[in-house]
């Protein structure tokens, strides 16, 4: 199972980095969510994965005594995905007002804050 | 009471968020709370930072859960004075604002946008475990996006998508190396892994070292991961840009103050090399830069990016002159750098440009401006006596005598290339006479000029305060660095004496 889980992680990181390499906003944008998705998974894997072993307490005993599954990662990974779905949502209200103000996705004509300042020229 | 203190920090900045949104509608009252907000989070800061001084480092368990396994908040002294930093700069562009905000900005939420963002900056300076920095870390950042674009300006919205883009890309591989981290050790807690981290293997222990020194480097800004900081950095209005230049980046340099002087200590002779590499870069590539610009605020990102380099250098020479010297540093940026975006806007709203071609002749009619802008403008330079000049004194002077006269010639460098960078601003924008086509508006209101002009003579002041005296910054600076590189005192404070 960690050796599936770990292909997935590389898959995922992969398929992210390919994404944010091209050159349109919205595959940039998807491309930062499989990130956050690669991470995520990251954590539930290397925080062990025992399978059918909830952390509970035996009735009469003090404390565990087999091996139980961690919930902190699943506790770490919850909250990430919550944060990430607050930024992902930014992010894409940002794509979207980006295409309006700019009127194109390419991110390789997204250069003016740069050009117009390093020449010295106003912005259009 | 002084676990209460430890919470204040954080609160203040939430209950002004909260009200000010509450009173979405009357921007008056908004205003008011804001700037009142902002004095009560220095004060509660400043009390913060004496408690630390007089009693030792301070730590608070969240809910009663006993540290490693509830949320700690730990203020040591290096925390205290950031936090301190923090409610100076705050209260300073809350008052700036006032001014340079225009309504619309105003009205769509840029109040409690920023105290939101001050309260990200507080919790990442108090935490003492790692998920729940990473969690502050985030809060920072979304209300630093939607600062960044709000007014949704052309340059802008392109700024924010660069600025976004990469530091998303900094969270995940954050979260990675949390989650990493949490594998190998079973911890979170800081000073859990301090006690923790020596029992794994060294060649895990250096690649999590990595991860956190590529997560924490991109939020810095230092070399090679900088490219961000000079593309967004002129975009928004002023006020925004000054907060973000003195504070945010700021924030990654205390992160990795912070993991490298507690956490991965176990082969300096590696981690710490890096880091010191990668400390001439920053510096270098950062002041090179800056020489090649000509508006007034990539200017001035550029240079924030060389002046990491130095802080970075301070902590790359760990040992305690030269950790004195990168928290000394840190003190003297912070002020230096916010002030000098708070000059550029306000010579923007002069003249209604920062580009260095379309400006001119400020030193014949405002001659106060000018010399408001020459005293952090030579502090960053390192003229003697401001405060820039002992900074950098120090931190050479560790270098010295760690015999690392690379750096050090590297580190003399930079800071003339930096006066060069500083006397091309004086020279264009106050100094050659007025162009003929640009007009100065003089209908400025009294108070509108007011709340650009008072917050900057009121850092000039600190600017000067802590180059003519000196010593009691530096010595607070020592004790800090003291307690950062013999982390004993600050496990027992957090897990108890136990240990």
């Amino acid at each position: 199972m960690e050796i599936l889980l770990a292909i997935v992680v590389g898959v995922l990181y992969a398929a992210g980095l390919y994404l944010m390499m091209r050159r349109s906003i919205v595959k940039l944008i998807l491309g930062l969510a499989l990130l956050g998705h690669a991470a995520n998974v990251l954590i539930f894997t290397i925080g062990r994965l025992n399978h059918n072993q909830p952390p509970l307490i035996p009735d009469g005993a003090e404390q565990m005594t087999a091996s139980f599954a961690d919930p902190l990662p699943q506790a770490l990974i919850l909250t990430a995905i919550v944060i990430g779905f607050g930024v992902q949502a930014f992010a894409l209200v940002l794509v979207k007002r980006v295409y309006q103000t700019l009127g194109t996705d390419d991110l390789k004509e997204i250069h003016d804050a740069d050009v117009h300042v390093y020449l010295g020229t106003p912005h259009v | 009471m002084s676990d209460k203190l430890l919470i204040f920090p954080i609160l203040i900045p939430l209950f002004t968020a909260i009200v000010t949104l509450l009173l979405w509608n009357y921007r008056n009252w908004q205003r008011i709370i804001s700037v009142m907000g902002a004095a009560m989070h220095l004060l509660a800061a400043f009390g913060l930072l004496m408690v630390v001084r007089q009693n030792g480092i301070q730590a608070v368990q969240i809910g009663n859960w006993p540290a490693p396994f509830g949320i700690t908040l730990v203020a040591d002294l290096f925390s205290a004075i950031m936090l301190v930093l923090t409610g100076i700069i705050g209260l300073a562009v809350a008052v700036y604002s006032l001014g340079n905000i225009d309504t619309r900005r105003e009205s769509f939420g840029y109040y409690p946008l920023y105290h939101v963002l001050l309260m990200g900056i507080s919790g990442a300076f108090l935490t003492g475990d790692m998920f729940n920095l990473y969690v502050w870390f985030e809060v920072m950042l979304i209300a630093s996006f939607v600062l960044m674009a709000l007014g949704g300006e052309r340059p802008q919205m392109e700024g924010a998508l660069k600025y976004v883009t990469l530091n998303l890309i900094s969270s995940a591989i954050f979260l990675a190396a949390v989650g990493v981290l949490y594998g190998v050790t079973g911890t979170l807690n800081m000073a859990d892994l301090a006690t923790q981290l020596p029992l794994i293997a060294p060649g895990l222990a250096n690649t999590l070292a990595m991860m956190f020194l590529v997560a924490f480097g991109i939020k810095a800004a230092v070399f090679p991961l900088f490219f961000w900081l000079p593309a967004a950095y002129h975009t928004p209005p002023a006020a925004v840009s000054a907060i973000f230049a003195g504070m945010l980046t700021k924030v990654g340099v205390y992160a990795l103050i912070r993991v490298f002087t507690l956490l991965f200590i176990q082969d300096i002779s590696y981690t710490h090399l890096i880091i010191l590499v990668i400390a001439a870069f920053t510096m270098t590539t950062g002041v090179l830069g800056a020489a090649s610009q000509f508006e007034f605020r990539r200017i001035l990102s550029f240079h924030i990016i060389s002046q990491i380099g130095y802080m970075i250098m301070g902590l790359a020479l760990f040992s305690p002159l030269a950790l004195a010297g990168a928290v000394f540093y840190i003190m003297h940026h912070i002020i230096v750098k916010a002030n000098l975006f708070l000059v550029s806007g306000a010579v923007n709203r002069l003249q209604g440009s920062y580009q260095l071609k379309a400006l001119g002749g400020l030193y014949r009619s405002r001659l106060g401006l000018a010399v408001l802008f020459l005293i952090p403008a030579l502090s960053l330079a390192g003229l003697p006596p401001l405060s820039g000049f002992w900074a950098k004194l120090t931190i050479i002077q560790a270098g010295v005598e760690q015999s690392r006269f690379v750096i050090v010639a590297i580190a003399l460098g930079v800071s003339m290339l930096t006066l060069y960078s500083m006397i091309k601003i004086w020279n264009e924008v106050f100094w050659k006479a007025k162009p003929d086509h640009v007009t100065e508006t003089n209908h400025t209101s009294r108070w509108n000029w007011f709340f650009y002009i008072s917050p900057i003579i009121v850092l000039a002041l600190f600017t000067l305060t802590i180059g003519l005296v000196a010593e009691p910054f530096f010595q607070l600076s020592q004790q800090a660095a003291a307690q950062l590189l013999n982390p004993t005192q600050y496990i027992q404070t957090v897990l108890g004496g136990g240990m």
